[in-house]
């Protein structure tokens, strides 16, 4: 499994720009799809750095830790959605800026 | 019988709480059975109490009963127990019956006021506290009775609180002898420090077996209990609240502000009087502070136009007489005078009351006259008490007990002709005042038509207390109070030289009835002329103001303490944690601004947050 395979450094280093890609969307989107979607991205990015260590020690961790990260991404769509449609019907936008009733 | 004893104090206490919780429910004949009911249930008690005390004494002619243990605490285990000796038997004795005298006479008097239930419900917690106090066989039992009374004092000199100046009289009142009960709880925590029990009859033993006589605790001890009393007792310096306390309804100042409250301080050194007698200078002090309050009250009772400041004043000097008594160690003679003075003060306070209800709640003597006619029964037995009060010869309990003081102080070690004469100048000046207020009252032309007579239930406590006023002398109660109060060591006086002083003082007392008599009655013009030149009114202001103590005080201690206090309203101290409040409002502000309610904004604040970490955790 090891042998000619890339370095792990690569590998890692593909999962810190997706992280930071996601991070970014995150951050500068507003509207709210997008945040999901760039949610997901770091999801990803967490289970690829996962994947990458597992592979490299040899281990099966690191994939079932990917597994359990695609179970949780989808448990986490499920209620990402959930609010999606909450904030169209209520704000009739998908701006999530527009939800900021709970400023201090 | 002697078991009973508890109920005494109880009963009152029950009066008290069943009126506090459902007074406001009941009707006024429900609320005056209440309070005159538990009150003449414990006279009823008290008697049979004295009875089986009497016929027959229990071992060492004290019987003491212990309730439970109130505190304990590291070896201080004050009791709630109670102490019943020949002097806290007559404490007893006359705190219920001349109460039960009292509440009888207060039913009618406080018919037509409001807060009926109110009244009674305060003086029957008064009767609990005072009996407390006498029948308490710790000093700590006996301060919480000390500072009760104090309380329903307060309460029920600012009984009709809508006027404001009842309740600045109801304070000072509690504050000038608060000044008092805090030096006597010094000298409790002294007592308790040095001798390790407040016990009372402990307390004396190991007081004369670990002190020398003159030593400084002892003389610290007696200094401070002093204090206490004269705070209670109305004494110099402490005298200038009980002329204000007549702001109070007649029966109060009857009860509390003649009878028995202000006698508290009197029953105090009589209790603790080994310690007096362990401190003899101080004890000479207490013989000074009466003869001196004694003179400077008379001469303020005078001038006074006020029926009931008048008899303010003259409580002020019969106690000065008894702390006189007190101070010459003639304990019993103190007692004594405390009893004939609780019989016939109560009766004037009682016969003031009476016609100051006559004629629609008129305090002013020179708005009455003439009213012997129309008030009978009121006037004779006001002429008796008065009469006792002058110290009449021979028929007067007051004269008994007077004389008896007079003669002690003559013959004590560290009395002498000075403090006789002295108290022989009052005795003069109480006769003059007395009569003065009679003639001015009761005599002379009519100026009103007394609205109502009063009924039975004003009578009979006059009437029975007009007939104690006279057999009062005849009880031998110095006697019976000796195994309590030792007797004074008696000097090498001959039987005819004490015929001669009783002589003197009896002529001295005659004397001033007559001086009344001329000046009052039969020739107003002498006194009107007296007090009309220049140094004769400035005197008569000056006495008439109680000897500026007031004014000295308001100057030296009321004045600067509310400058102090409006100086300081912004609270120099409040500033230390107004800076912590205001250093924590910041915080506040800052935080609550980072609460931007966008989702966005607190994405950034956890990327920021976890790279701070990642960093800690990378470069550390």
């Amino acid at each position: 499994m090891t042998g000619a395979s890339l370095p792990m450094e690569y590998g890692l280093a593909l999962a810190g720009i997706l992280f930071a890609l996601g991070l970014v969307g995150v951050l500068v989107r507003r509207n709210i799809v997008f945040i999901l979607l760039s949610i997901e991205i770091m999801l990803n990015a967490a289970g690829l750095a996962f994947v990458v260590a597992g592979s490299h020690w040899g281990q099966p961790d690191g994939q079932v830790m990917f597994m359990l990260i695609l179970t949780m991404a989808a448990a986490e769509v499920a209620v990402g959605l959930a609010l999606v449609l909450q904030l169209a019907q209520r704000f009739n936008t998908l701006d999530m800026d527009a939800a900021s009733k709970m400023r201090g | 019988m002697l078991e009973l004893l508890w109920l005494v104090p109880a009963l009152p206490l029950a009066g008290f709480l069943a009126l506090a919780l459902i007074g406001g429910r009941l009707r006024r004949g429900g609320a005056a059975l209440n309070g005159v009911g538990s009150i003449s249930a414990a006279t009823l008690l008290a008697f049979f109490v004295a009875g089986t005390f009497i016929t027959s004494p229990p071992r060492g002619r004290v019987f003491r009963q212990t309730l439970w243990t109130w505190i304990d605490v590291d070896g201080f285990t004050p009791a709630m127990g109670l102490h019943l000796d020949a002097l806290s038997l007559t404490m007893m004795l006359v705190v219920t019956f001349v109460g039960f005298l009292i509440h009888l006479y207060a039913w009618e008097f406080m018919e037509e006021e409001e807060g009926f239930s109110r009244f009674f419900a305060y003086t029957n917690l008064f009767v609990a506290a005072m009996l407390t106090l006498v029948l308490a066989d710790n000093l700590l039992l006996l301060y919480l009775g000390w500072e009760g009374v104090g309380l329903c004092s307060y309460l029920l000199i600012g009984f009709w609180y809508k006027d404001a100046a009842n309740g600045a009289a109801a304070r000072k009142a509690f504050i000038v002898t608060r000044v008092g009960d805090t030096a006597m709880a010094i000298g409790l925590f002294l007592l308790f420090t040095q001798l390790g029990t407040l016990d009372i009859r402990e307390l004396m033993q190991r007081a004369t077996q670990q002190w020398p006589v003159g030593s400084t605790a002892a003389v610290a001890a007696a200094w401070l209990l002093l204090g206490g009393a004269v705070g209670k007792s109305a004494q110099l310096p402490l005298q200038t609240w009980l002329p204000d306390a007549m702001a109070g309804p007649t029966p109060v100042s009857a009860l509390i502000h003649a009878a028995t409250m202000v006698t508290a301080g009197v029953y105090l050194i009589a209790r603790t009087h080994v310690l007096f007698e362990l401190a003899p200078g101080v004890q000479l002090a207490v013989a000074v502070i009466g003869t001196a309050t004694l003179l400077i009250a008379g001469c303020s009772a005078l001038t006074q136009w006020d029926i009931k400041r008048v008899l303010a004043y003259s409580t002020i000097s019969q106690i000065g007489y008894m702390f006189l008594a007190l101070g010459v160690g003639a304990w019993s003679a103190a007692i004594f005078h405390f009893m004939t003075h609780a019989f016939f003060k109560a009766l004037l306070f009682l016969g003031a009351g009476a016609v100051i209800l006559a004629l629609h709640h008129e305090h002013n003597m020179f708005k009455m006259g003439g009213l012997w006619k129309q008030l009978p029964v009121t006037f004779w037995t006001f002429l008796i008490g008065s009469a006792a009060l002058a110290a009449l010869p021979l028929i007067t309990s007051g004269f008994y007990s007077k004389e008896l003081i007079l003669l002690r102080a003559w013959n004590a070690p560290n009395g002498g002709a000075w403090l006789w004469a002295g108290g022989l100048l009052g005795a003069l000046i109480t006769s003059i005042y007395t009569f003065r207020m009679v003639f001015i009252t009761f005599f002379g032309e009519a100026k009103q038509q007394a609205a109502k007579r009063p009924g039975a239930r004003i009578h009979v406590p006059l009437v029975v207390l007009a007939l104690l006023t006279i057999a009062g002398g005849f009880f031998g109660l110095p006697e019976f109070l000796h195994p309590a109060l030792p007797p004074q060591p008696h000097g090498n006086e001959s039987a005819a030289r004490e015929l001669a002083l009783e002589s003197v003082a009896a002529i001295i007392s005659v004397l001033g009835i007559f001086i009344a008599y001329v000046l009052f009655l039969r020739n107003r013009g002498i006194a009107d002329k007296l007090t009309a030149t220049g140094a004769g009114s400035a005197l008569q202001r000056y006495w008439f103001s109680g000897w500026g103590f007031d004014w000295l005080y308001d100057r030296l201690l009321v004045r600067p303490y509310v400058g102090a206090a409006r100086a300081n309203k912004s609270d120099i101290v409040e500033q230390i944690y107004r800076i912590i409040t205001d250093a924590a409002r910041a915080c506040y502000a800052a935080l609550s601004a980072t609460q931007t309610g966008q989702l966005r904004w607190y994405a950034k604040a956890i990327a920021a947050g976890a790279a701070v970490v990642v960093a800690i955790m990378v470069f550390l």
